[in-house]
């Protein structure tokens, strides 16, 4: 019977299977700092050990400082939570890459750039964005700290087989269309809750014709449409993207792989439960205006009407959403004014990001009225970035250049927006508060965020 | 953890779609190494009006004389969703609640319900509508839980059956250790690891 991708992996990982419920086996872990010490915590008062700390990885992002990390934490409470993180990997024989080695960053930054990610394995993380990783044709999701907990001390996890969603998008990216404007497009049509239950399967020459950055940004806002995970099929762009890179395999071990990669993708007649289309050549740059990531539209519309939506549960999510963002209905999207600019996150702070940006604001400089900053998604994109000279560039047109990690996309350390502060995003959510207490967060590209950055206010950048 | 079996208890109508986990526990409450205490910060943003949170805001359904001592939330379609964050479910256990009523949840948040003894009970949208307007309408209105049986009951006479799988099912009734469920099959991931060790060596590290 022919099998999608997502079936051949999951059939592959089953241990065991009862009433329902499946036990998978989990090829790799990543751990961060945030959502591990509990599950570290649990171990030992059980007096259970980490049953395979080589399998596990280990990265501080979500609670770090983006400048001077090289010197202790200020906060007392973010430097024990970091600390203790470097103790349960010490006590459990964890590799950690600390803050200072290059290789940290964000998680689902670190994970593909060192190879960890590799196409037909599982892998998972307490962190909802691990979605990011089945750009490489794994299956990849989000869990919580007592799942932590249960793939620490059996390397394996019990699931309930999700359905498939088969994602087609066909046409051409036009070069301000990005793989952003595509999620977005996407999560608006089929809704925050409308992957609820599956794992999505992107498919299509567009998604084909993207780079592994822009799959990895595609996946990384599954969780986004309420699915768990994330997946394009493999091929030779994502087998020469893993070529060398320092835990995937190399040599013989590596053509023995890809000859195994390569069977991976769907068969031609496999069956998904829900199939959506959407034809990328009708999709223009996109903003969001509301608190959740279904709330977007392109940069031609206007925020909508809420005396339009029929549904009363909706008209009020809506009017609530627009009271928030102190926005008025119908307001063109070309006159939001934005006080700032966060540009980083794992959806979007890898080194294509940077470099669209930095062609960008080339000889141009940011709005007065603006703050600007940029945090990379790992030290090797930041040193990357700085021998492209990219830095420069951002610094020259007014830009902050910080050190990597998880920053003002969820704001836990220092980066955050002041009350009322209203802010052109690339990262991955514009919940209430999620950027800061009072904060207001527009999701768009990196290229979006940088032409709001020169302009002061949202605009297409073909007219800058 | 504490096992679920039946229960009769105050229900908050929490009447918003789409509640995110952000909103349950904000980021400024991550930074703890425990998995206790975070009931105080249920719902900060909305539940306070100061950021220290000394200062409750009246005009939030939680802080309403009327359901203080709930432990059922009925709320909105697709609760819990965005950041994977299990203090969330930390937080609502630890504020009190056993128990929540919705015609959907998002995914990690419903696993991570189950993994802390919280039943999240999925109900009809209509059914839920019902609840919502008999709880408003009646104070100090009881709805009882039913696991065992899979029923919501309410005092007007509305019963509605759910669903929900065996497993999960059995897990909450015995309040049973899932680590310890899993570990009963060390065997098997031994059988497994074995083999997928010979068919994809690229996956393992040698010790």
């Amino acid at each position: 019977m022919p099998k999608t991708m997502f079936e051949k992996i999951w059939n592959l990982h089953l241990v065991h299977e009862q009433d329902g419920n499946s036990i998978i086996y989990i090829d790799r872990h990543l751990v961060h700092e945030v959502t591990s010490p509990q599950a570290f915590e649990g171990l030992r008062l059980a007096g259970r050990r980490v049953l395979h700390p080589e399998a596990t990885f280990a990265v501080p992002d979500h609670n770090i400082p983006t400048v001077n990390q090289d010197q202790p934490i200020s906060d007392p409470i973010s430097a024990l939570q970091v600390e203790t993180l470097r103790q349960n990997c010490k006590e459990f024989g964890i590799t950690l890459f600390d803050l200072g080695d290059e290789r940290s960053g964000i998680v689902h930054v670190m994970g593909p750039e060192q190879g960890l990610t590799l196409p037909g394995s599982t892998i998972v993380c307490g962190d909802s964005h691990t979605a990011t990783h089945g750009a490489f044709g794994s299956l990849a999701f989000g869990i919580g700290t007592s799942e932590v907990e249960h793939v620490l001390a059996t390397q394996t996890l019990q699931q309930k087989k999700p359905k498939t969603m088969l994602v087609q998008v066909e046409g051409v990216l036009s070069e301000t269309v990005t793989p952003k404007d595509i999620i977005l497009a996407i999560i608006g049509k089929i809704g925050i809750a409308g992957g609820s239950g599956c794992v999505i399967e992107y498919a299509g020459e567009t998604i084909r014709s993207m780079t592994m950055e822009g799959r990895m940004t595609l996946c990384n806002m599954t969780i986004e449409a309420g699915a768990r995970a994330g997946m394009v099929a493999p091929d030779e762009k994502t087998f020469e993207h893993l070529k060398n890179r320092p835990f995937a395999p190399q040599g013989d071990a590596f053509d023995l792989a890809v000859s195994s990669w390569k069977k991976l993708p769907s068969d031609p007649d496999a069956e998904f439960d829900i199939t959506v289309k959407l034809n990328a050549n009708d999709v223009l740059p996109q903003v969001t205006w509301g608190t959740n990531p279904g709330m977007v539209t392109d940069i031609n519309s206007k925020i909508p009407d809420p005396e339009n939506i029929q549904n009363p549960m909706e008209r009020k999510s809506v009017e609530q959403a627009l009271k928030y963002m102190d926005l008025k209905a119908n307001l063109p999207i070309k006159d939001i004014i934005i006080d700032r600019v966060f540009i980083g996150s794992c959806t979007n702070s890898r080194i294509e990001d940077l470099r669209s940006v930095a062609e960008f604001v080339k000889g141009r400089q940011v709005n007065e009225h603006v703050s600007a900053m940029i945090v990379p998604g790992s030290g090797i994109i930041k040193r990357q970035a700085e021998e492209e000279g990219l830095d420069r560039i951002f610094t020259d047109a007014g830009f902050d250049w910080r050190q990597p990690g998880c920053s003002m996309c969820l704001a836990m350390n220092d980066d955050v927006l002041k009350p009322g502060e209203r802010c052109a995003s690339t990262s991955n959510r514009n919940f209430e508060g999620r950027q800061g207490k009072g904060g207001r967060t527009h999701l768009v590209s990196p290229l979006m965020a940088a032409a709001a950055a020169i302009a002061g206010h949202f605009t297409d950048p073909r007219t800058l | 953890m504490e096992a679920f079996n039946t229960l009769s208890g105050i229900t908050v109508p929490f009447d918003k779609i789409n509640v995110d986990t952000d909103q349950i526990i904000p980021k400024q409450f991550l930074k703890k190494i425990e998995r206790t205490g975070f009931g105080i910060h249920l719902f900060h943003d909305w539940r306070y009006i100061d950021d220290e949170g000394t200062k409750s805001n009246s005009e939030f359904i939680l802080n309403y004389p009327r359901y203080q001592g709930s432990q059922i939330l009925l709320t909105g379609d697709n609760f819990g969703c965005g950041s994977s964050r299990e203090h969330a479910p930390w937080a609502l256990q630890d504020y009190g609640f056993k128990c929540i009523i919705s015609s959907r949840f998002a995914d990690i948040f419903f696993n991570n319900c189950r993994k802390n003894g919280i039943l999240a009970v999925v109900l009809q949208a209509e059914e839920v509508q019902a609840l919502f307007k008999e709880v408003e309408a009646n104070e100090g209105c009881l709805l009882t839980v039913d696991l065992p049986q899979q029923t919501v009951c309410s005092p007007g006479g509305n019963k509605f059956s759910f669903e929900i799988d065996s497993f999960a099912k059995d897990c909450l009734l015995e309040g049973l250790d899932d680590i310890g469920w899993t570990l009963q099959f060390e065997d098997k991931i031994q059988d497994y690891e074995r083999q997928a060790r010979s068919q994809k060596p690229w996956l393992f590290f040698d010790l």
